[in-house]
């Protein structure tokens, strides 16, 4: 594992020019009304596209991930902020879980 | 105290995902170290990384001895939705971040602190990004040591429970947007449809997952801007 090292340096700085160089490169504003379009919808296709399915794979069980997932998409479109709306689906899946386990025995 | 106010309004900001990215970065310490990697070296990786997909996609080719093109090719189709996101970011910057704020900012450009960052109604400046910033940096690093150093010990329900922790932030982040723009609403949905169309279609579930990512938002984010392009008649 003498490479390490050379592994470590190599993705470190991969990773990192592709996330500064478009920060650095563009400092104006991009006037063109695709890119400004593009650029509005993608944050949240990406966020989505990370999210769903994935998130059904995240806990122990689909039921208790299914029961985080809705009590988060409930909590949100109340408005309700971020950690407010990751802490009680983090409890919901906890309690879930509980359930499921209860239930088995 | 402007800005020290902004700084602290960051520091709200990123805390959901520094809870968020302990229970992803505890996740990554466990699957370094059973990989056979040292957990300085797990620690390394992820303090000069901090990206998930991408890290956990090196691991393998590092203990495999696999060659350094391996790992370059593997990194930019895994990350290269960061290159999108930092154009993005770009336009959302305050006046007062110079070049030496970019250079430090872009580093920690992750998903999460992207997509909190520009969903602020107005432009953010350095106070607030650096306040934005520190915690998910800390959480990362330091839900990554407690993996690789304890995560046979911890209790499982509660490392699972936190897995969702991420997602639900982003479901916080995206529902009221969506509330807000029947456009958006439609564009989630298709991502939606594609995404699960790569995790379960044979064949091209075999796609890496951050490339998955890079190919469906930007085919999702396109086809929305030329069909609804924002702030006009959607008939262009």
């Amino acid at each position: 594992m003498n490479n390490f090292f050379i592994y470590l340096a190599v993705m470190a700085v991969v990773t990192y020019l592709i996330r500064m160089l478009p920060l650095v490169l563009v400092n104006k504003k991009i006037e063109n009304k695709f890119i400004t379009s593009f650029l509005y919808y993608l944050p949240c296709s990406v966020l989505s596209i990370m999210t769903v399915p994935a998130i059904f794979y995240a806990t122990d069980s689909k039921i208790s991930a299914a029961a985080g997932f809705l009590a988060a998409v409930i909590f949100a479109y109340k408005g309700k902020s971020l950690m407010k709306v990751a802490v009680i689906s983090c409890v919901v899946v906890y309690i879930a879980q509980y359930l499921i386990k209860m239930t088995a025995f | 105290m402007k800005r020290f106010s902004e700084f602290i309004r960051g520091i709200k900001g990123g805390l959901p995902i520094c809870m968020g990215y302990l229970g992803v970065s505890f996740a990554f310490g466990i699957f370094a170290v059973e990989s056979g990697l040292k957990i300085s070296e797990a620690m390394l990786i992820s303090m000069t990384n901090l990206t998930s997909a991408g890290q956990f996609a090196a691991v393998p080719v590092i203990t495999a001895g696999g060659s350094l093109i391996e790992l370059i090719l593997g990194q930019i189709i895994i990350n290269l939705r960061y290159m999108f996101m930092s154009v993005a970011l770009s336009q959302k910057l305050d006046k007062n971040v110079n070049i030496f704020d970019r250079l430090i900012i872009s580093f920690a450009n992750t998903d999460e602190i992207f997509a909190v960052a520009v969903s602020n109604k107005e432009d953010v400046g350095k106070s607030y990004l650096y306040g934005l910033i520190i915690t998910p940096y800390l959480g990362w690093s330091i839900g990554t040591l407690i993996g690789a150093t304890m995560g046979s010990i911890l209790p499982h329900d509660a490392i699972s429970a936190l897995g969702v922790a991420i997602y639900a932030m982003f479901v916080a982040i995206v529902v009221p947007q969506t509330k807000e723009d029947k456009n958006m609403a439609f564009c989630v949905l298709v991502s939606v449809i594609l995404s699960c169309i790569f995790y379960y279609v044979p064949v091209l579930k075999s796609i890496p997952q951050g490339f998955v990512i890079t190919i469906c938002a930007l085919t999702a984010s396109m086809i929305f801007a030329y069909f609804a392009p924002i702030g006009g008649d959607c008939s262009e």
